[in-house]
């Protein structure tokens, strides 16, 4: 395979960047303008949403399992072992059920709109879809985009709260704390900082994930090969996206919320 | 005319001045100018590779041309929106090379995909989409998904879903690609049928010689409903013939002028 000259990867870097600009904005606006399909969306809610059910509840809940486990042995050298509640459920609500969630998610999804829309592409069903008088940003990207990032919030609710229960049966089955107390410290550690934190990023996160899925969906060249190219490309960078993003909005609540 | 009622314009449907395409270095299209009138019917021929899709692509808006203009019904798609640019396509019928259908859903879907979208009444739809099927005679395959059916019907189906709204202009990229010589038949008689019936304007593209010929050489009987020769061996004049190679037009004109060309090189691709 030949190396790509450095102006030639930089210029088509730009216009990817300028493609993935132009799909966003336009999915964007398409929200505030006729026709919305509704039924789409809550197709694809029910596929994105309900679809991502079992593995963001078994994700969330062994991560709460292991976090208290894991923990446990560290607080307990500092005679702090009443504290797991509060570290499970901080750790839960800021960083683990957000971004684990996403990742998931990210992984089942943003390779599920790749491949739905890459076939689309290289069997021109887009352009059919063009030819007949449909944008397919409002019939494909719009759905999925407002799908993901109104479920991925209510799955990230959803993983929280298993990560949480999961580390107090650890807790109190494994580890003989206090059930009671507990599930107060995990009630106590959280703030108004906290909770903002914990909700901003999922809305992030499903916007990356569709977005990035619909992006690398809707520019597949090439035949079934270029749909599996699209595929892993929009897992990897949707994956990336979200830990870059999670550094960015956390660095920026600590800042105004400071904690 | 297509179903929103906008009239057709007295001039040219189709009209390209020095047109123009690159692709990543490659000219696709260098300076096509050619003009098709209403109720004509212009067969582009050509090598493969020689930019006849890329064409098509850029008369129906799919892709811009990075020079020069292009007219449909009078009006400059070059400079409009993706928005303006649907209701121009409300009134073009397209039939995609591999037909295009949309996997996921039935014949009847399919077909009715634009009546849908326009929020045609359920009944309404039904009965539009079992003329069109009757039309193309697959009146049968109603409920079938496009994984069901083989490669002549599923082109057969996408002509359905073009005419469906009875548009001003079609288009059909290849129809014939890929199919077998019974086969093909069938869709050039459909593709007449629709010529001689309809009397929509159309542009065809077609890798068969004996194709486009046949298109010109005969016309549809409704009463035997079925294609015959045009009698004394006359050629439909309203079907001309529009050659391209390496991007460049190279030929524009009749069936006779076409057969009684004498520049070499048409010469030997006829032959």
């Amino acid at each position: 395979m030949p190396f790509a000259s450095p102006s030639e990867f930089v210029k088509t870097s730009v216009v990817a960047v300028q493609d993935y600009s132009i799909l966003c904005a336009r999915a964007v606006s398409a929200l505030f303008s006729p026709p919305i399909y509704l039924g789409d969306i809550f197709l694809q809610m029910d596929a994105i949403g309900f679809g991502s059910l079992p593995i963001t509840i078994l994700a969330g809940f062994f991560t709460g399992c292991v976090l208290a486990l894991q923990s446990a042995t560290s607080l307990q050298e500092f005679g702090a072992i009443s504290m797991t509640g509060r570290l499970v459920s901080l750790s839960m609500m800021k960083e683990l059920g957000p971004v684990l969630t996403g990742l998931m998610v990210s992984g089942r999804n943003a390779s599920g709109m790749a491949s739905e829309l890459g076939s689309m592409k290289v069997t021109e069903q887009i352009d059919a879809m063009r030819a007949l008088g449909v944008d397919p940003i409002r019939k494909l990207v719009l759905p999925r985009v407002s799908a993901t990032v109104f479920m991925l919030f209510f799955l990230t609710i959803l993983s929280d709260a298993v990560g949480v229960a999961g580390g107090g049966l650890v807790s109190v089955f494994m580890l003989g704390l206090n059930g009671t107390s507990y599930f107060h410290s995990t009630y106590r550690a959280l703030v108004y900082g906290d909770v903002v934190q914990g909700m901003m990023k999922p809305i992030f996160f499903g916007f990356i994930i569709s977005t990035v899925g619909c992006y690398f969906g809707m520019s597949t060249k090439g035949g079934t090969q270029g749909v599996g190219k699209a595929t892993t490309q929009a897992v990897v960078v949707s994956s990336v996206f979200i830990i870059v993003v999670d550094f960015l909005i956390s660095r920026l609540t600590i800042g105004i919320f400071g904690r | 005319m297509a179903d929103d009622q906008t009239p057709a314009p007295a001039g040219p449907v189709l009209e390209l001045k020095d047109v123009s395409i690159t692709f990543e270095r490659n000219k696709v299209l260098d300076g096509v100018s050619f003009v098709v009138q209403p109720g004509e019917t212009r067969v582009l021929l050509g090598p493969a590779g020689g930019g006849k899709s890329v064409l098509m692509k850029l008369i129906n808006g799919l892709i811009k041309p990075d020079g020069g203009s292009i007219k449909v019904f009078g009006e400059e798609i070059t400079t409009m929106s993706e928005e303006q640019m649907f209701q121009m396509r409300r009134r073009v019928g397209m039939v995609f090379q591999e037909s295009a259908l949309f996997d996921s859903m039935d014949v009847e879907d399919n077909v009715a995909y634009r009546l849908n979208e326009e929020g045609t009444a359920p009944e309404e739809a039904h009965k539009r989409v079992q003329e069109a099927l009757d039309f193309v005679e697959l009146g049968k395959a109603i409920t079938k998904f496009p994984s069901e059916l083989s490669g002549g019907m599923r082109r057969r189906v996408s002509i359905a879903r073009a005419i469906i709204t009875k548009p001003d202009l079609i288009l059909y990229d290849s129809p014939t690609g890929g199919l077998d010589p019974i086969t093909s038949t069938t869709i050039v008689q459909l593709v007449v049928k629709q010529r001689d019936i309809s009397h929509t304007t159309a542009l065809m593209i077609s890798h068969r010689l004996q194709d486009a010929f046949v298109l010109a050489t005969h016309r549809f009987d409704p009463e035997k409903n079925e294609m015959l020769p045009i009698p004394d061996n006359k050629v439909d004049e309203n079907t001309k013939f529009l050659i391209l190679n390496e991007g460049k037009i190279i030929f524009d004109g009749g069936t006779l002028d076409l057969t009684h060309s004498d520049d070499p090189w048409i010469q030997s691709y006829l032959s």
